[in-house]
């Protein structure tokens, strides 16, 4: 070893460096519950039914979502709209009930791709909550249907759509899309 | 007397040569071949029309056109169009191609194409769906997208009687319940009015038809423009349970199938065969009274089709696919265990086996290290 090698004092200096510049550097992690990271735009969350332009509900309860389902988690009851109700639902037959047991949920995403009526879609932007109860387990209407004043917007609707919008901007085009409400 | 046995007559369907009697028509050749051998059900040209238990029936949607390659054995030029199997008769050495020809293949996507032109895609919506036999040949036979972008015509829903709705923007015009009203009634009350693009199954000015068994006219509709208004809108058909059933009735067989949800019955319908056409129908105070278990006296599981979306969610032995792939292949490889070894008693010997076989696995571990 050479005299310096033998001081230390040199490696300790550089060892601190590294330390020190650490603490300045960029974190990687989040705090997580106060800071969410943007999951992607396909990524499956929690389950919404989506209303149309005019407010109206886009499900018709034509039981697809149901039958692709592995895991049997969608049930439903299927209703005929009565006159004066045109504004309320898009068909002329209607989900009087509609509910999906989260716990049975594995968040495939089955339903989404079976939907004919592009109703039922998977948040990208928000889980399934903690249950802190049974009755919390089996989401119904109340829960799903979607929020007019607080629309759930997207990207991308499709697989399609965001990978021609990934591509593009793997590209540096596209740098402003506006996720819009209506698939 | 001598009894005069008619002479049957081969023809030859897509290499599959079949014995019928004289007066069969190509279809029924066809449906003997699968009937015999359910491996080639493939081969059945589909039928829109064709409702067998419906005499003067077929021949108008041309969803079973086949090719006649030979017209008999006589005559051996190839018909110059294709014909509708349905109603054409067989002839001795007739020789019928229908999915090996390409050309017949091709004008079935047609015929699909053509018959989609007014129907409406309210699948999600209609009653039939999943058990429709537009879905399955559109399915099979059709393409995925559609090229119409005309508007298609549309007529409002008419009630025919209490218990049955006509939907004539999904009708396909394939007569099937004229047949059927023909055959029960001796008066007309049923009939196809208009022309073309206008015509349009009507009942004599919406007159009700009475008739104790209207009701079939439901099961006889391949699509949804006829359905029943006590099951409308109850459930998807997938999402309930066909039971065979039967009960006393004294003005019909009696036999039916009762669709339940749960236990409650939610529909009756007749029973069909493997062709989907209703040998015996039912009366309407069985379809649409006798809507309790205890009207009936249940048969066991109606045999579904695995290919059926009803099948869907149940797991009943025959309807759960057996993997035959991985049991042919562990039958190939199957083998016996050799256990000709002879059976030791004696300690000593055994001791001494123990021993030798201890060594020869010290020894094979050994030697796998280097």
């Amino acid at each position: 070893m050479t005299l310096m090698e033998r001081a230390y004092l040199p490696a300790i200096a550089t060892g601190l460096a590294i330390t020190i510049k650490h603490f300045f550097a960029k974190k990687v992690t989040i705090e997580y519950p106060e800071v969410k990271r943007y999951l992607g735009p396909v990524f499956r969350g929690r389950h919404i039914l989506k209303r149309d332009e005019e407010g109206r509900e886009r499900c018709t309860a034509c039981g697809l979502c149901a039958v692709a389902c592995p895991a049997e988690a969608i049930s439903m009851v299927a209703e005929e709209r009565v006159k004066g109700e045109e504004s309320l639902y898009r068909e002329e037959k209607y989900a009087a009930v509609y509910e999906v047991n989260m716990l049975r949920c594995i968040f495939c995403g089955l339903c989404e791709e079976a939907c004919p009526k592009q109703a039922v879609y998977l948040r990208h932007d928000e889980f399934v909550p903690v249950f802190a109860d049974r009755d919390q387990v089996i989401w119904g209407k109340d829960r799903l249907v979607e929020d007019m004043n607080n629309r759930y917007t997207r990207e991308s609707w499709t697989k399609e759509e965001a990978r021609m919008l990934d591509a593009k901007r793997a590209n540096g085009e596209a740098t402003n899309v506006v996720p819009r409400a209506i698939p | 007397m001598e009894e005069v046995k008619p002479q049957l007559i081969k023809i030859t369907f897509d290499g599959i040569e079949v014995e019928v009697e004289p007066g069969t028509t190509i279809m029924q050749a066809a449906r003997k071949i699968a009937e015999a051998d359910d491996t080639q059900a493939g081969l059945v040209p589909p039928a829109m029309c064709y409702y067998k238990p419906l005499p003067a029936s077929g021949g108008k949607c041309r969803a079973c056109l086949v090719r006649v390659a030979q017209g008999s054995a006589k005559d051996p030029r190839p018909m110059p169009k294709l014909v509708p199997s349905c109603i054409t008769q067989v002839q001795e050495g007739m020789v019928v191609e229908n999915t090996t020809n390409p050309a017949v293949l091709d004008t079935r996507k047609s015929i699909v194409e053509f018959l989609l032109i007014n129907h409406p895609l309210d699948c999600p919506i209609c009653d039939q769906a999943g058990e429709c036999h537009l879905q399955d040949f559109a399915f099979e036979h059709g393409s995925a997208k559609t090229r119409y972008e005309e508007e298609r015509r549309t007529f409002e829903k008419i009630d025919i009687g209490p218990n049955i709705q006509l939907h004539m923007t999904r009708c396909i015009l394939c007569y099937r319940c004229v047949y059927t009203a023909d055959q029960i009634t001796n008066k007309r009350e049923h009939g196809v009015m208009g022309r073309g693009d206008a015509s349009e199954i009507s009942t004599y000015i919406e007159k009700a038809i009475d008739n104790d068994f209207s009701g079939n006219v439901i099961d006889v509709c391949p699509v949804g423009a006829l359905t029943d208004k006590t099951f409308r809108f109850k459930n998807r058909v997938w999402f309930s349970k066909p039971e065979d059933a039967h009960c006393n009735c004294d003005k019909c067989s009696g036999k039916a199938v009762v669709w339940y949800r749960g236990d409650e019955v939610i529909r009756v319908t007749a029973r069909k065969n493997t062709w989907g056409e209703v040998t015996e129908f039912i009366c309407n105070s069985c379809r649409f009274e006798k809507k309790k278990t205890s009207d009936w006296v249940l048969e066991g599981p109606t045999k579904v089709k695995r290919s059926s979306v009803i099948s869907a969610n149940k797991y009943r032995a025959d309807l759960i696919k057996k993997p035959d792939f991985a049991l042919k292949l562990a039958a190939t490889q199957f083998k016996n265990i050799d256990d000709s070894r002879p059976y030791v008693t004696d300690s000593a010997t055994i001791r001494e086996q123990s021993i030798k076989n201890n060594d020869k696995a010290n020894h094979r571990s050994l030697l796998s290290k280097n």
